[in-house]
């Protein structure tokens, strides 16, 4: 996938990159996806693991950073290998914020479990999820393939998880108009719910600059918006 | 006796003497040929007597030796290449596993037909470090890589898009042949019975106490204030009833969802007529539509539809829709069904649409739809005796079939679900 260059220290460089941006993806998908769980189950302890595996993310951006930086200083690279450090760096930016999000929603674990929620709502909020992190798997599996040529399927399911969120918001808003005591736990929901659409739009975000590296084109700029939460307002029913 | 072991003997003896003669007619003929040699420039006798002597005893010996040494040949040169002349590739193809081999840095070198099944993409040069990137994977692959141990064995599931449950080994190919293989056992099976029983208890439990709570309720109201007033009991029998109907239905609609969820990736194998088959569900149906007072319309094109499918899981997907659209469009007074072949759309996808002319569904509900027990209006539906299951069961359906379901509505004129068959 990497050209060969004179020096084989330079490929092994560059292939220490991609190897660790691979493993941070590894790491972010799973964090997201046992926050999720321990939501639904609610399970603090599971949720403490998430907080703490967020280290090993931070810890792995900056390695990344440090040494794409001694490459550039010690290479030069021109073209297709500054596009793949570059690249390396956005990507491993993207995956440390994904890694915060999903640590963001085990934080909230504790919080939410105090009252159990209807099931109806943990439903929804795992359909969510489940869009977002096929979305982060699919676009992690392109790295791998480098085949960008089906890219554009990020773009659809980037609107289906913008209409999953609006609908849910909506959702959580008639829960607390209903009873003001779900205000606390709702309003926690609706973060986490925040988040994992946050999460598709890095996901998002990881397809473009993959798509940059590859072709060393932008992908096109098309990029339509299907969150409408900015206008959703519930009527206010005078009972 | 003794003729008998004579003869024996003799035998023997002859047998004996064939196979020294056998052994050593090169040195025979060779000594034939100098002597005939020698004779010859003595004398200058003819030399075609010589080229037939010579002849004879080529044609005498080397039959002799061909058919049976070449045999012997052919058996030692069969058990010693049976494996090495075997291609690698044809033994993975027989593996019926997902497996992929992969050099020193980590590239896949081959993945057989079953690996790309369950993986997609596995072309050989990309990196498996990318491609497997569960934190476990990363530390197995690499420890077999990087010589820590010969072979490893752990435990991956990968939960999008469907949950999957493998035991991966990684083990080092021979000694020194810089090549690793991975096998992955798979484990979901025994996942999903396990998962399977939680989620029946979990969904059947919330969604039957409804019913139930009803039930008891009004048992209570007939064995007290209700005792004798005949009216309100039969009022309240009614009710029961259709309650205990409503159970059965979703005791129905989870154990066929249940079913379905244990094997996602069913291969569909049947060629189905379509028009047959949606004609089938209209009749069918025609009671609830009459009950409803729904006239059904069809639009079926002149020629012969075929799709790939299981008959029954298909004829399960066209009656929840159509039942649907009888239900929660009765306000509409009819439903329209249009069967498009492959030439009317760009993607080549033949589609069946189901036009009800009802309310329609509010556009925030539409992307939850598919949700299950999700209910737009939960009143609604189980006044219609719904489960909030059947379109969970009809995504499932059609996610085996490669096919996929989209839904158009807007708020007044009816919604329509349309069912998406990829190209043949």
């Amino acid at each position: 996938m990497q050209s060969h260059h004179i020096v084989s220290a330079y490929d092994d460089e560059l292939k220490f990159l991609t190897r660790k941006i691979a493993a941070m993806g590894g790491h972010a998908e799973r964090m997201v996806d046992q926050a999720i769980v321990a939501l639904v189950n609610a399970d603090p302890e599971l949720a403490q693991q998430v907080v703490r595996d967020d280290a090993t993310l931070d810890e792995a951006e900056r390695e990344i950073d440090d040494r794409a930086i001694v490459i550039i200083a010690k290479r030069q690279p021109v073209a297709g290998d500054l596009r793949e450090i570059i690249g390396a760096i956005r990507i491993s930016a993207d995956l440390e914020r994904v890694g915060d999000l999903g640590k963001n929603v085990a934080k909230r674990v504790v919080a939410v479990a105090e009252g159990r929620q209807p099931v109806s709502l943990y439903r929804g909020l795992q359909a969510l999820a489940e869009l977002a992190l096929t979305q982060l798997k699919e676009v992690l599996d392109v790295y791998a393939s480098r085949s960008v040529e089906r890219i554009e399927f990020v773009r659809d399911r980037d609107n289906q998880i913008d209409a999953m969120y609006t609908s849910l918001f909506r959702e959580l808003l008639t829960y607390m108009m209903e009873d003001p005591r779900n205000i606390t736990p709702c309003t926690h929901l609706l973060f986490c719910a925040k988040n994992i659409e946050r999460i598709g739009d890095h996901a998002t975000n990881i397809a473009e600059t993959i798509y940059y590296v590859v072709t060393g084109d932008q992908m096109p700029p098309e990029r339509p918006k299907q969150d409408k939460t900015h206008r959703v307002t519930l009527a206010v029913d005078t009972q | 006796m003794t003729e008998a072991s004579n003869e024996k003997r003799g035998r023997r003896m002859m047998r004996l003497f064939i196979h020294r003669f056998r052994q050593n007619r090169w040195m025979l003929a060779a000594a034939v040929v100098c002597v005939l040699a020698v004779h010859m420039i003595a004398d200058g006798a003819g030399p075609v007597a010589i080229a037939i002597a010579v002849l004879l005893v080529c044609a005498a010996l080397a039959p002799s030796r061909m058919p049976r040494e070449r045999a012997a040949e052919a058996v030692a040169a069969a058990g010693h290449h049976a494996l090495e002349g075997m291609s690698g590739e044809h033994l993975a193809a027989a593996v019926t596993d997902p497996l992929i081999v992969f050099d020193g840095d980590g590239a896949i070198v081959h993945a057989n037909q079953a690996a790309f099944d369950a993986f997609g993409n596995l072309t050989p040069g990309i990196l498996l470090l990318l491609k497997f990137r569960a934190p476990e994977m990363q530390e197995m692959i690499q420890s077999v890589l990087f010589g820590r141990v010969s072979s490893r064995e752990i435990d991956y599931v990968e939960r999008v898009p469907i949950e999957r449950a493998f035991r991966v080994t990684a083990s080092a190919v021979g000694r020194g042949t810089g090549l690793y293989v991975l096998v992955f056992k798979d484990q979901s099976e025994a996942r999903r019975i396990d998962r399977m029983r939680a989620d029946f208890i979990a969904n059947a439990s919330h969604e039957l106490r409804t019913p139930l709570a009803s039930i008891s309720g009004f048992v209570e109201t007939l064995r007290g204030p209700a005792r004798d007033d005949a009216a309100a009991r039969d009022h309240f029998l009614q009710i029961m009833q259709n309650q205990t109907v409503r159970m059965a239905r979703l005791i129905d609609d989870l154990l066929s969802l249940s079913r379905l969820e244990m094997r996602p990736t069913l291969k569909p194998g049947v060629r189905i007529d379509l028009r047959g088959l949606v004609q089938n569900v209209i009749d069918s149906l025609a009671p609830l539509a009459a009950e409803t007072g729904v006239s059904i319309e069809r639009d079926f094109p002149d020629m012969t539809l075929e799709v790939y499918g299981d008959r029954d899981e298909l004829f399960q997907v066209f009656e929840n829709l159509l039942e649907n659209a009888c239900k929660y469009g009765q306000s509409g007074g009819r439903v329209a069904i249009s069967i498009a072949g492959p030439l009317s759309s760009p993607e080549g996808e033949t589609t069946v649409t189901i036009r009800d002319f009802g309310p329609g569904i509010a556009e925030e509900h539409i992307p939850r739809l598919t949700e299950r027990f999700y209910r737009v209006d939960a009143g609604a539906s189980r006044a219609q005796k719904g489960t909030g299951l059947g379109l969970a069961i009809v995504k499932h359906i059609l996610a085996r079939h490669n096919a996929r379901l989209s839904i158009r509505s807007t708020l007044g004129e009816g919604a329509a679900f349309t069912v998406h068959f990829p190209p043949a």
